[in-house]
């Protein structure tokens, strides 16, 4: 199990496809957390649990927006990828919009 | 020196600062900051003036936020505030502490967190979570939640903590290992002859007694406690109260033997005031006598109840005393408690009141 601490990443899967380049849409209450953050972003990342290091390596910290330290995306979180809910396993493939989302939350 | 006087006010939807100079005559009010998330705790660094507040997201998890300009601006920090991968995951920052050279965290589901770096970066004191007592350990009405972390403020080996429910525990080590100090207190929920457990009683509040770091009060679920020997033992000081039950508990700043409480009327009779009738208690002799002290206080179909961390002290002559309900109004005395006044309202659910004094 892998921790949550960026010091602490393991390799990345030596099975995961080439890193792809995709686009990854963040909700306005993540980006109104981290200033100089944008609502859309290109990175590259192979699954949703590199994407995620790559929105932390950018702004530090959003990984633990995102994800508990199960590790897995957090409850009321959710993560699309082709308009399916995603997990930090999730491959991606070039070109992907990935949506994460505020789930519905509260009365 | 002029000195400007913050009251640091954490409630369901931000944090807000209500603020004055040292007459407290008139008050203004600034919020919500903090992104109006869910804040358990605002406390501020007595030296430094920088403020720290604790809570939970339902979204974006728990985090400590932090300003260094008096609220103008906060960012939030949460690395190495998590259990290890596999265990469940930390849901709220609960209660905030100060300490010798460093900041506490305590947080549900019940642990206890360091930062040594000014909130930027935490560890887990990880001897509380091995005390052989954690099997034990259950929710509460609030969680499984860490709420009273009070250092010692001489010895920085010297810590107690309080768990709803676990009890009251100290460490003279630094945290490496713990020792349960509820010897004295009632768990009515047990059966008749074994009310009297060696933890797992549910404490809702500790407060360290000014210059007397050996005497503790305690506010818990079924009394009101008292020890003088860091509560290697505690006795009640119940008597004269309306009420065995109550959440928050406030030290005096310079007196150790007064104590401030907000008694209610029961846990299974609503949680309110007594009658709808809003008192703060007040004992001058370390809780042998009690006094409800009533002037400006709402006295008619005020069904309020007043949570665990929203009654504190200022350190001004003579003190100031402050409590939030909530139902979100906020009163305050300029007078040790014998006159109050409303200073806000219609504020969210308040989860936390504490002190700060600056140099204006």
């Amino acid at each position: 199990m892998r921790s949550l601490r960026h010091s602490e990443k393991m390799p990345i899967d030596s099975s995961a496809s080439t890193p792809s380049t995709v686009t990854v849409i963040l909700p306005p209450a993540l980006v109104a957390l981290f200033p100089g953050s944008v609502g859309q972003v290109e990175l590259t990342a192979s699954t949703v649990d590199e994407m995620i290091d790559a929105l932390d390596s950018r702004w530090r910290g959003m990984r633990d927006r995102v994800c508990d330290s199960t590790p897995a995306i957090r409850r009321h979180i959710n993560v699309f990828v082709d308009g399916r809910r995603a997990t930090l396993e999730t491959r991606l493939v070039p070109g992907t919009d990935v949506f994460i989302l505020t789930a519905m939350s509260g009365g | 020196m002029v000195q400007k006087l913050h009251i640091l006010v954490g409630t369901r939807k931000g944090v807000f600062l209500v603020e004055s100079d040292a007459r407290r005559k008139s008050w203004s009010l600034r919020g919500p900051y903090c992104e109006a998330w869910p804040i358990n705790h605002v406390v501020a660094d007595p030296v430094t003036g920088t403020i720290y507040a604790g809570g939970g997201n339902e979204w974006f998890g728990p985090a400590v936020w932090k300003s260094v300009d008096r609220g103008g601006s906060w960012t939030h920090f949460s690395e190495g505030l998590a259990y290890a991968p596999g265990e469940q995951p930390i849901k709220s920052v609960w209660s905030l502490a100060p300490g010798n050279e460093c900041l506490y965290a305590g947080v549900e589901p019940a642990g206890l967190f360091r930062s040594d770096d000014e909130g930027q970066t935490w560890r887990h004191i990880s001897g509380l979570q091995n005390h052989p007592s954690r099997p034990d350990w259950q929710p509460g009405g609030g969680g499984l939640i860490l709420h009273s972390v009070v250092p010692h403020p001489h010895d920085k080996s010297q810590l107690w903590v309080a768990i709803s429910t676990g009890g009251v525990f100290h460490t003279a080590d630094g945290g490496e290992t713990w020792e349960a100090r509820n010897k004295g207190t009632r768990n009515d929920y047990l059966p008749e002859g074994q009310r009297y457990p060696d933890h797992g009683q549910c404490v809702h509040s500790l407060a360290m007694a000014a210059g007397m770091p050996d005497r503790l009060f305690q506010q818990n679920h079924c009394g009101m406690y008292r020890s003088e020997n860091g509560g290697q033992s505690w006795e009640s000081i119940e008597a004269g109260l309306p009420s065995t039950f109550g959440f928050p508990a406030a030290a005096h700043p310079r007196d150790p033997a007064t104590l401030y409480l907000v008694p209610l009327n029961g846990d299974v009779l609503g949680r309110y005031v007594p009658g709808g009738q809003t008192a703060v208690w007040r004992t001058r002799d370390g809780g042998n006598s009690w006094k409800d002290l009533r002037a400006g206080l709402p006295q008619e179909n005020a069904f309020l109840s007043v949570l665990r961390q929203a009654m504190a002290t200022d350190h001004l002559e003579p003190a100031g005393v402050y409590f939030g309900t909530s139902s979100g109004a906020l009163f305050a005395s300029a007078d040790e408690g014998d006159r109050w006044i409303c200073i806000a309202q219609h504020l969210p659910t308040i989860t936390s009141v504490e002190t700060l004094i600056v140099d204006a």
